[in-house]
């Protein structure tokens, strides 16, 4: 279906070259993007700031974001979380993290019973092809999160003005 | 600079009712993490934060962070309670704050 991705796993031989490479690679971005350069938390570890180490559960959380994307300037997403929205049992907190961009962290939403229905729509930016996280954070102080994969074709963020 | 802000939400609506409310504010949302053609970094200019009151309550709020695309966009849900006003605020990384209003009617 990719064609592009045997690359990565046919050329065994290649992996000391491409280590060098990747090498010489990273030491050119430190040089030219000194903000970029500072190395940004991964996935998980935004993810773990985020809960406090609590343990997060699969479910409950739709994530909906297109599979193939054109242009990442702007990517609808909707999160939808299961839940009856009353005083005693809502969902807190919404938040969306993303695996590449400079940055993890996307946005974080604050709900209330007021709410009435657990469901965010916003429009993002994507650098490239990555995972999406999407959590939520309910009033027994539970976690419950959904991971969409995106292909981007046209990246966003980190494009030159020229 | 006020920038223009667009709401749409339900003019009328019945007691209990969960309505969907849309927000979006023209905003460029620099990231901070581009290059101009001097090649000097553009530094970071975006909304950060975005909070909704209903009737002077607030009902939802947003924290934004550079991913977010230019004219950010945010769509929610709340209950109508009562006849009154919808409040928008957002606030860019300066601290200044844009407002918008939408008055509705709940029977």
């Amino acid at each position: 279906m990719f064609p592009g991705l045997d690359i990565m796993s046919s050329s065994q031989s290649l992996a000391s070259r491409r280590d060098v490479l990747i090498g010489v690679t990273a030491s050119l971005a430190v040089f030219s993007f000194p903000r970029a350069a500072i190395a940004r938390p991964s996935l998980e570890e935004a993810l773990r700031a985020f809960t406090g180490g609590q343990p997060i559960n699969d479910g409950r959380v739709k994530l909906d974001i297109p599979p193939l994307l054109e242009n990442g300037n702007a990517v609808g997403v909707t999160v939808d979380v299961e839940s009856p929205m009353t005083p005693q049992d809502h969902v807190r907190r919404i938040a969306l993290f993303n695996e590449k961009n400079p940055q993890a962290d996307v946005a974080v939403f604050h709900l209330g019973p007021r709410s009435g229905r657990a469901r965010v729509s916003t429009r993002i930016r994507l650098a490239t092809s990555q995972t999406l996280v999407a959590i939520a954070e309910l009033t027994d102080g539970s976690f419950w999160s959904s991971r969409a994969n995106v292909i981007v074709t046209l990246a966003a963020c980190i494009e030159d003005l020229s | 600079m006020t920038a223009r802000a667009l709401i749409n939400a339900p003019k009328t609506a019945r007691k209990g009712e969960v309505i969907e409310i849309r927000a979006m504010i023209a905003h460029k949302m620099e990231t901070g993490y581009r290059q101009g053609p001097n090649g000097q970094m553009i530094s970071r200019d975006i909304i950060s934060h975005f909070v909704c009151t209903y009737g002077g309550v607030e009902i939802f709020s947003a924290d934004l962070y550079p991913a977010i695309s230019a004219n950010p966009f945010v769509s929610f849900s709340t209950i109508a309670t009562e006849s009154g006003t919808i409040g928008f605020a957002w606030t860019d990384d300066r601290g200044e704050t844009q407002t918008a209003t939408a008055e509705i009617t709940v029977s």
